[in-house]
């Protein structure tokens, strides 16, 4: 057991993690953010995804208590108020999700895509989400929706 | 090595529903005091989007806006009967009797407000924004959250409404096995364009173009997403995922796991088109057939045409894996 000290999405938090916690369980059961899912528990589906250090992780595979004193970004945080994120409104205006399981890991992978690749290609966005399963959508709304928010960061 | 191009296409008729002992569905909706309408529902949305389907129903019959409306999907022990989300079945089902609750609730709804306006309930209708008004004369109206507290408070009535569509059994004529197995049928046609790799057997789909006739589509924007993301469900089956041969007799070998259960990723997909066809069916909630699963099958045969076109190799066991291409191959070769 150990306290674990993390930035998440700005706000310093702290909380009691044993060595078999991951990111993602401390998370959703100890820090109240369940915007991150847990579809597979194993590394391969993605929908875990949230930035630590400001790099896409799968937090189901993150010990918590390896990453003591980092930052964690979660879906949570991106919306400023009602504002939501270029990201996340071209995701509401193209439709790009349906039953929505997969769409908190897909934007996380999203914003870090943009973040390092303001204009990425359609390939490289196809890359970028490619950890990240879908079984609704079919990708293609989602690829168009994150070209559609570099164009709109690029406004 | 040598990429060998191929289209095929294929149509089917898709069964709305089944024919077991008869195949019924239960809607229940009561005003709350404040003037929404919860509709309790056994019918569980698995994120195809029932919820937002039947909450347009039943806004629509009652006339209310969507924020009205309340869809309680809690529990499949203690709710009106549903027999379940599958068989493409739900809309149908579910939305007619949602629309026949809806009914029977809208008829005390404007009651209520006929005794609060001192007029005839006959003579009322709802405006679609929250208002019950005297037709012809819309200064007279009255507010449904002032219809809903005067029914909780005032006159000791409940604004509810019960619903249920059943589709009966039906058994064959043993002469001509003629019968009614399902309540409509929904039409789709696609066309698939394909590469074939001559020397890994790997098949890779282009395009698919589809063309889907679906009654009503009570929400556009869902059913194109249905039809999209269906089809890649289709290329899934067709030439990535399978359970075979151990499934369901043996979990023991075999796919357990995102790892080992292949599917296309985003940088496997085709280019689609769609088109959407409405041609809406008597019985259906304002027309709608169903659409869910025939999404899926449209493209599986449409691909294996286009395998037949592009290299002369006809596969009929689902996936088709370069294995099986390239063993066509030989064996036409030989
Ligand atoms: S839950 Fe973490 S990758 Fe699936
Ligand atoms: S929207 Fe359902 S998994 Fe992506």
């Amino acid at each position: 057991m150990k306290i674990v000290n993390l930035k998440v999405n700005g706000v310093g938090k702290a909380f009691i993690a044993k060595p078999e916690t991951t990111l993602l369980l401390a998370l959703r059961e100890q820090l109240g953010l369940t915007g991150a899912k847990r579809g597979c528990a194993q590394g391969a589906c993605g929908s875990c995804t949230v930035l630590l250090d400001g790099e896409p992780v799968v937090s189901c595979l993150v010990p918590a208590v390896t990453v003591d004193g980092s930052d964690v970004a979660t879906v949570e945080g991106l919306a400023d108020g009602d504002k939501l994120s270029h990201v996340q409104q071209a995701f509401l205006d193209g439709f790009a999700t349906q039953c929505g399981f997969c769409t908190p890991g897909m934007i996380m992978s999203a914003e870090a895509l943009l973040d390092r690749n303001p204009n990425p290609t359609r390939d490289e966005v196809a890359e970028a989400i490619s950890g990240n399963v879908c079984r609704c959508t079919g990708y293609e709304p989602i690829i168009s929706a994150v070209l559609d928010a570099a164009e709109r960061a690029r406004l | 090595m040598t990429l060998l191009y191929g289209r095929g296409y294929a149509s089917v008729n898709y069964p709305t529903g089944m024919n077991l002992g008869g195949d019924p569905s239960q809607a229940l909706i009561h005003a709350t005091t404040m003037g929404g309408f919860v509709v309790s529902l056994s019918s569980v949305d698995l994120g195809q989007g029932l919820k937002t389907v039947v909450a347009q129903c039943a806004a629509e019959t009652l006339g209310m806006p969507m924020e009205n409306i309340i869809i309680d999907t809690a529990d499949t022990d203690t709710g009106p009967h549903c027999m379940g989300t599958f068989a493409s079945r739900g809309t149908h089902r579910v939305g007619n009797a949602v629309i026949m609750a809806a009914r029977e609730a809208r008829d005390v709804m404007l009651q209520v407000a006929g005794d609060e306006l001192e007029v005839d309930a006959g003579d009322l209708e709802t405006d679609g924004t929250g208002f019950v008004r005297l037709k012809g004369s819309p200064e007279t109206k009255i507010h449904i959250s002032d219809v809903a507290l005067a029914a909780h408070f005032k006159q000791g009535r409940t604004i509810s409404g019960r619903g249920i569509f059943l589709k009966e059994r039906n058994y064959p004529v043993p002469e001509t096995g003629e019968m009614d197995p399902d309540s409509c049928q929904a039409h789709a046609c696609s066309v698939a364009e394909v590469e074939v790799d001559d020397e890994t057997g790997v098949v890779t789909v282009l395009s698919l173009h589809n063309a889907y006739e679906i009654g009503r589509a009570l929400n556009p924007a869902m059913a194109t997403q249905q039809v999209e993301g269906g089809a890649w469900m289709g290329v899934s089956h067709a030439v990535f995922e399978s359970t075979e041969p151990y499934y369901p007799a043996s979990r023991d070998h075999g796919p357990i796991d995102f790892n080992e259960y292949l599917m296309p990723g985003p940088g496997e997909i085709p280019v689609q088109t769609s088109v959407i066809l409405e041609r809406p069916a008597s019985n259906g909630p304002f027309g709608a057939k169903g659409i869910g699963e025939m999404t899926a099958n449209a493209p599986i045969p449409a691909i294996a045409n286009a395998i037949f076109d592009a290299c002369g190799v006809r596969l009929t066991t689902m996936p088709f894996t370069p294995e099986s291409i390239l063993r066509g191959l030989d064996a036409l070769r030989a």
